[in-house]
């Protein structure tokens, strides 16, 4: 019996649960991982070739694939003047809405999912079913009215106006709802006997147990709310309150004037970088936020 | 420390009854160990207790004060769940010490109470630790921590025993009775395990279906068993139940068996005999067929059939006997004193 289970795998024996690793599969998968990151990264190298180079080394055939020895200025140009606008403020704008949105569903989320979930109240599953109901709606079915509200609102060209209509997330509500039916009914008899008021429950239980989860959203919303595009197209007319997302659109001039390549390049690159820092510094969190099922 | 009690205390869920109407008197620093089948309602009454149901109808009382509409938090109750509830993300110290920071207490206060309570249970070394890193017997007495931190009027225990191991038990099941001791705290004390039951009782509650079917001390109950039911959750293994007709001081089982009796009613009836209390006699009235034996060292427990009866029936022997099972035949007596009557309708005792 335990001369069976004393034998150590042979050499090349694939590790427990591992797919075999050994001959042409081996080379096989890199080979075609090789070419996937190819076709994802090209067009990323070559808006970084093009950001680094001049106008003219652009449009001249053929296209160069090097960098070139412009780095320097035309981020320089890029940042601090840009095309109707320096891309830093587009940066700040984009920054502050997309923090805006991502911590305000998360504290609207939380919220309300622990309203539907620790509290017996008339309409309760309706309520329930109509937030469940709007996350079939995308902002672009309900843009027109939307607009009409903010406006109406005087919002436009203003940061409450780019965050409060988006703010509202179905989605982060039912994976909080979700997420709080598994956390065992005793522990929040504890907190009532050991004298918590369901806010403090809230504050000093469920929150801090849900910080995986609330670090996972955050990476979702933040993306979300750093990509939107429509929304702030509509509502921001005015260039120093340009989302860089859609401020890359407005760079491209309008009739016959030449499009400046190397800032819009520039502009490309710098606009990926908080997404990447954010989702590279949160991944571990990110990770653990989505598998593990803490309690 | 506190009396509490029950009166004519019923719930209803939605139109299902669960607790009949019970009522209780319990003294200061009693230990009240409620024990029934699962689902007979033993950990609603409990958490009636607790402020954690609602009362239907009658009355709780603590300290003679009314506390049906009472939030837990105001009842000076502490309570200790099955699965141990506790806070993941604290550490022991933090979740000892939870209540009292919910209380308002000065940060030295709560050192010196959290630190008297670690050092009550043993669990110094463990105060900054989280949960997940505790075994459960540890996990137990942290739950057990976070309750007496607040020196509440009436600690209230949910089947607290029953994750973990059968050793580990045994261990905590004295722990926890020292403890109350020690502490003189009036505690209600909710299992299904009749030894626990037994051994940690002060006063326990037979509960069965939402009735409380009896209320004594172990000894009480297990001599004196005043239904039916009573008499065969208490005691292991059950009692042999068998059904006769009294006349004379005399029964007569179905098998034609007859056994002295000390009552002179003529019914029919029940009669009780606990496992333990029979005798090997070759002149016994009752003929045993031996099918299968359990030998447990200090005793061996005989499983088989009296004669002429298709009933299950059970005999515990002092020290070791070797049967060949279906074979072998014995003959037992016992003692007028030890028989069991119950009425055959109502399952009251009669004796």
């Amino acid at each position: 019996m335990s001369g069976v289970s004393n034998v150590k795998p042979l050499k090349g024996d694939p590790a427990p649960g591992m797919v075999e690793k050994k001959g042409s599969s081996l080379w096989l998968t890199h080979v075609l991982m090789l070419i996937g990151i190819f076709f994802v990264f090209f067009p990323i190298w070559l808006a970084f070739v093009a950001s680094t180079v001049t106008q003219e080394a652009i449009v001249t055939p053929p296209m160069p694939l090097m960098p070139g020895d412009h780095f320097f200025e035309n981020y320089k140009r890029a940042l601090f003047s840009g095309v109707n606008i320096p891309v830093t403020t587009m940066l700040i704008n984009s920054l502050i809405m997309a923090l805006g949105i991502a911590f305000g569903k998360i504290v609207i989320s939380l919220l309300s999912a622990f309203a539907i979930v620790y509290f017996r109240f008339p309409g309760k599953s309706l309520f329930f079913w109509i937030i469940f109901i709007t996350l079939m709606l995308p902002v672009e079915v309900r843009i027109v009215p939307t607009y009409e509200v903010v406006a109406g609102f005087g919002m436009l060209n203003s940061y409450s106006g780019l965050i409060f209509p988006l703010i509202a997330s179905a989605t982060a509500t039912f994976l909080f709802r979700q997420f709080f039916m598994t956390i065992p009914d005793e522990l929040a008899e504890a907190a009532r006997v050991d004298g918590a008021r369901p806010m403090r429950f809230f504050i000093d239980i469920v929150v801090p147990m849900s910080r995986t989860n609330i670090a996972a959203l955050f990476v979702i919303l933040f993306i979300y709310g750093w990509n939107q595009y429509l929304w702030p197209l509509l509502i921001t007319t005015e260039p120093d309150m340009n989302t860089i997302v859609m401020g890359i659109k407005q760079m491209f001039p309008s009739g016959d004037d030449t499009a400046d390549w190397p800032v819009i390049m520039a502009t490309s690159i710098l606009a990926m970088i908080p997404p990447v820092i954010v989702v590279v510094s949160m991944q571990k969190l990110f990770i653990s936020g989505l598998v593990d099922s803490e309690k | 420390m506190a009396q509490v009690h029950l009166e004519n205390v019923k719930k209803r869920f939605g139109s299902t009854q669960v607790i009949h109407g019970v009522s209780v008197d319990i003294e200061d620093g009693e230990f009240i160990v409620i024990v029934g089948p699962s689902g007979c309602g033993k950990s609603t009454l409990l958490r009636m207790v607790g402020g954690l149901e609602s009362v239907s109808e009658g009355e709780v009382r603590i300290n003679n004060v009314r506390v049906n509409e009472k939030e837990p938090m105001d009842r000076d109750i502490a309570m200790v769940f099955q699965n141990y509830a506790l806070y993941p993300h604290m550490s022991v110290r933090q979740n000892m010490a939870y209540s009292l920071k919910i209380a308002k207490l000065s940060k030295d206060e709560i050192e010196v109470k959290v630190a008297e309570a670690a050092r009550m249970l043993q669990l110094e070394d463990y105060l900054d630790r989280k949960p997940k890193e505790l075994s459960g017997g540890q996990r137990q007495r942290v739950a057990m921590g976070r309750a007496i931190v607040r020196k509440p009027s009436v600690f209230l225990f949910d089947e607290p025993l029953s994750n973990l191991d059968a050793k580990l038990r045994v261990q905590m099941r004295l722990e926890i009775k020292e403890l109350q001791a020690k502490l003189g705290i009036t505690s209600l004390y909710v299992t299904h395990d009749q030894v626990e039951a037994m051994t940690m009782a002060d006063r326990m509650i037979v509960m069965n279906a939402g009735f409380a079917e009896q209320v004594g001390t172990p000894l009480d109950v297990y001599e004196q068993p005043q239904t039916l039911f009573a008499a065969q959750f208490i005691g292991s293994p059950s009692m042999n139940i068998l059904t006769a007709q009294l006349n004379g001081g005399h029964a007569t089982l179905t098998n034609g068996a007859v056994l002295p009796v000390d009552s002179a009613l003529d019914v029919a009836v029940r009669v009780g005999i606990r496992p333990e209390h029979l005798i090997t006699d070759p002149d016994g009235p009752l003929h045993f067929t031996v099918s299968l034996a359990e030998p447990l060292g200090a005793n061996t427990l005989l499983h088989g059939k009296l004669q002429g009866s298709d009933d299950a029936f059970t005999a515990n022997l002092p020290g070791i006997h070797r049967f060949d099972a279906g074979t072998e035949t014995l003959r037992f007596s016992i003692d007028p004193d030890n028989i069991h009557l119950f009425d055959a309708q109502g399952g009251n005792r009669l004796n």
